[in-house]
């Protein structure tokens, strides 16, 4: 079957800087992320416990400072294949585009997490707005 | 004390399932009363064919372009206008008991309210609802029935038929005798399936109020919804050998395919298996592969549902009658949308706007204190109607964020307060395919056109006369004889089509 995707994005009136040091510190996406309750890092493991006590190990693959790219595989088996990728693109020094694009399948899957996403990305901005660094 | 309200909605029930609209196979005799006393509607119309639109619509009153569910899997906004808010404030208890879907049921990340309240063991309130006991098709998910099953009879909970499969796309798997595709043998107990938990669920928050309380009830049946998975115990009700093909359904499969190329393409291509523009309609399912057998099982077990909320209905109705209510209870009966069950071939539903999905049964059946007289409603009427028409019930203004209006009493009162236009929406965006239509039903056509998308570029649109044409076989969009109604009918739909709520709301789930 082919993948899903899905991508949302959002302008946050905020540095890339600023943005990155919080979607690429994978210990904080319980900060932005809705639904995520809890979280632990190990190495470049990541465990997620959802609000429905859903736990989901994950695999980082990239997480890039310079690129401003944090990319993640949930290993969960339900998953026959996934990635989520967030990227910030500085739009200029104050502002920065911030995207969020998942493939998965089961392509329903992709979906799901889109939900999650496109709300998180709404946070993110609404975190970072006018912070400085 | 004022007038009692009771809401009954199926879920994809065809008008012609029911015997006071001249259907044979399910004998509804509790349904059949209320429309002898009451109006019957030969012609309710939803502005979506699918649930979470049309259960929004109901809610609010609105189309789906202004409260903003423009396909499920978008979550109706928590700040909607809600017409239970409204009767709320004029004092009445309210309640929702049985199937919301309001907001998705697939939620992973508990994002979404309406899966809150069995996860936390409360019951509302939401929405205006200060009692909200939420069930689905089965006994999986957030909702109150499936953890009462789990609770009370855990192994009930996999005799139900496996709504998705392992790719988490709506199953195809096939069962009962023909191997029809959602069917499924269910060994559950009557008593312990949904139909009945949700008339005990209603008939036990009755039984909580006072008896001068006015009160709301919206009890909101899952089926006849696939899949179709009554008890066993039942299916001897309906012998699926005994059913005869629907009027619909042409046997021959060169007819079937005549018919499906007169429509715009996504038509042939769904029943080809090329294209599914609707997740509720399973992926790997070829609805080309459906026998005419399975279509007449399909069909009986349909009927068994039917007949077992009809029961549950009676058992409500008494219950009101014994709390000394009956002659203050307004009954009114209606869907969320139909379903194809066997028409063109199809099952299911999808973005195909003829009266397999279009044409509801509505049954208003007043407070016999208010000495109605019966009749049979021809103009159309939409389900953005039923809000308004609470409202006078409750004997307050209707408010004007509602863009329907009272349901007419008879063709009289139709005539004389403007109805006869009803309009219906789809847009839907599915992995890369998008279908959009508008359609208006009025003076006996209904008229489709297509807006671009990846199925269509804009030109298709499909006419029906469903006066000469009831099957809605012969697609007249192209028939130079028809230029000028279709011309009107088209200019009158975009007269009154309402804007668009900006920014649209992404989708959130499947379903």
């Amino acid at each position: 079957m082919a993948l899903g995707a899905i991508r949302h994005h959002v302008v946050v009136e905020a540095s890339a800087d600023v943005v990155w040091d919080v979607v690429g510190n994978p210990a904080r996406i319980t900060e932005w992320f809705p639904g995520i309750v809890g979280c632990e890092v190990v190495g470049s493991t990541r465990t997620i416990t959802t609000a429905t006590g859903l736990t989901m190990p994950e695999n980082i693959l990239i997480n890039d400072p310079v690129l401003r790219r944090f990319q993640y595989q949930i290993t969960l088996a339900t998953f026959a294949f996934h990635r989520g990728t967030l990227d910030v693109l500085a739009l200029d020094d104050r502002r920065c585009i911030v995207v969020y694009s998942t493939e998965a399948d089961p392509r329903a899957m992709a979906m799901m997490i889109g939900a999650g996403a496109a709300k998180a990305l709404d946070n993110v901005k609404a975190m970072c707005k006018g912070a400085t660094r | 004390m004022g007038r009692k309200i009771l809401f009954v909605t199926t879920d994809q029930q065809r008008y012609d399932t029911l015997g006071c609209n001249g259907g044979i196979l399910s004998r509804t005799p509790t349904i059949d009363a209320l429309a002898a006393r009451g109006y019957r509607y030969e012609r309710a119309v939803p502005q979506s064919v699918v649930c979470m639109p049309s259960r929004s619509t109901l809610l609010t009153g609105q189309y789906p372009s202004t409260h903003g569910v423009w396909m499920n899997g978008v979550p109706l906004p928590a700040d909607a206008p809600s017409v239970a808010v409204e009767l709320q404030r004029a004092g009445y208890r309210t309640a929702l008991i049985g199937k919301p879907h309001f907001e998705p049921f697939v939620d992973p990340f508990a994002l979404f309210a309406e899966n809150s309240f069995a996860r936390a063991g409360t019951f509302g309130p939401h929405r205006g609802f200060e009692h909200f006991e939420t069930a689905t098709h089965g006994a999986i998910g957030p909702l109150h029935y499936a953890q009462w099953l789990a609770r009370e009879h855990p192994e009930a909970v996999g005799m139900f038929y496996r709504v998705l499969d392992n790719d988490l796309e709506v199953n195809a798997l096939g069962g009962g005798d023909t191997g029809a595709p959602q069917v499924h043998d269910n060994p559950i107990p009557r008593e312990w399936y949904h139909t009945d938990w949700v008339a005990d669920r209603t008939i036990s928050w009755l039984d909580s109020l006072a008896a001068d309380d006015d009160w709301f009830c919206w009890l909101s049946f899952p089926d006849p919804h696939h899949p179709w998975d009554p008890p066993v115990s039942e299916m001897h009700r309906v012998n699926w050998r005994d059913v005869p093909l629907p009027a619909g359904y042409p046997e021959s499969a060169a007819e079937r395919e005549v018919l499906l190329d007169r429509k715009p393409r996504h038509w042939r291509a769904w029943y080809d298996g090329t294209v599914v523009s609707n997740y509720e309609a399973p992926l790997s399912w070829v609805p080309a592969t459906m026998t005419a057998d399975q279509v007449r099982e399909v069909n009986a077990r349909n009927a068994v549902e039917i007949e077992l909320i009809d029961e549950a209905l009676g058992r409500v109705l008494r219950a009101v009658e014994q709390r000394g209510w009956g002659d203050d209870v307004d009954v009114i009966f209606t869907t969320d949308h139909g379903e194809l069950q066997g028409d063109f071939g199809l099952l299911f539903k999808g973005p195909y706007h003829v009266d397999g999905l279009m044409r509801l049964p509505l049954i208003w059946a007043p407070a016999r204190n208010s000495a109605p007289t019966a009749a049979s409603v021809a103009t159309p009427v939409g389900l953005l109607d039923v809000a308004p028409t609470f409202c006078t019930i409750a004997g307050i203004d209707v408010p004007s964020w509602m863009e329907g209006s009272p349901l007419p009493i008879d063709d009289s009162d139709a005539s004389t307060r403007g109805f006869g236009r009803v309009l219906t929406e789809w847009d839907s965006e599915l992995f890369g395919v998008t279908v959009s239509l508008r359609t208006i039903t009025r003076d006996g056509w209904v008229c489709s056109t297509y807006l671009p998308g990846t199925m269509h570029d804009g030109s298709e649109g499909e006419l029906y006369n469903i006066v000469d044409d009831p099957l809605q076989r012969v697609n007249r969009w192209d028939d130079p004889a028809c230029a000028a109604v279709k011309s009107d009918l088209i200019a009158d739909l975009w007269d009154h089509q309402p804007a668009p709520r900006a920014p649209r709301i992404i989708v959130q789930a499947p379903v």
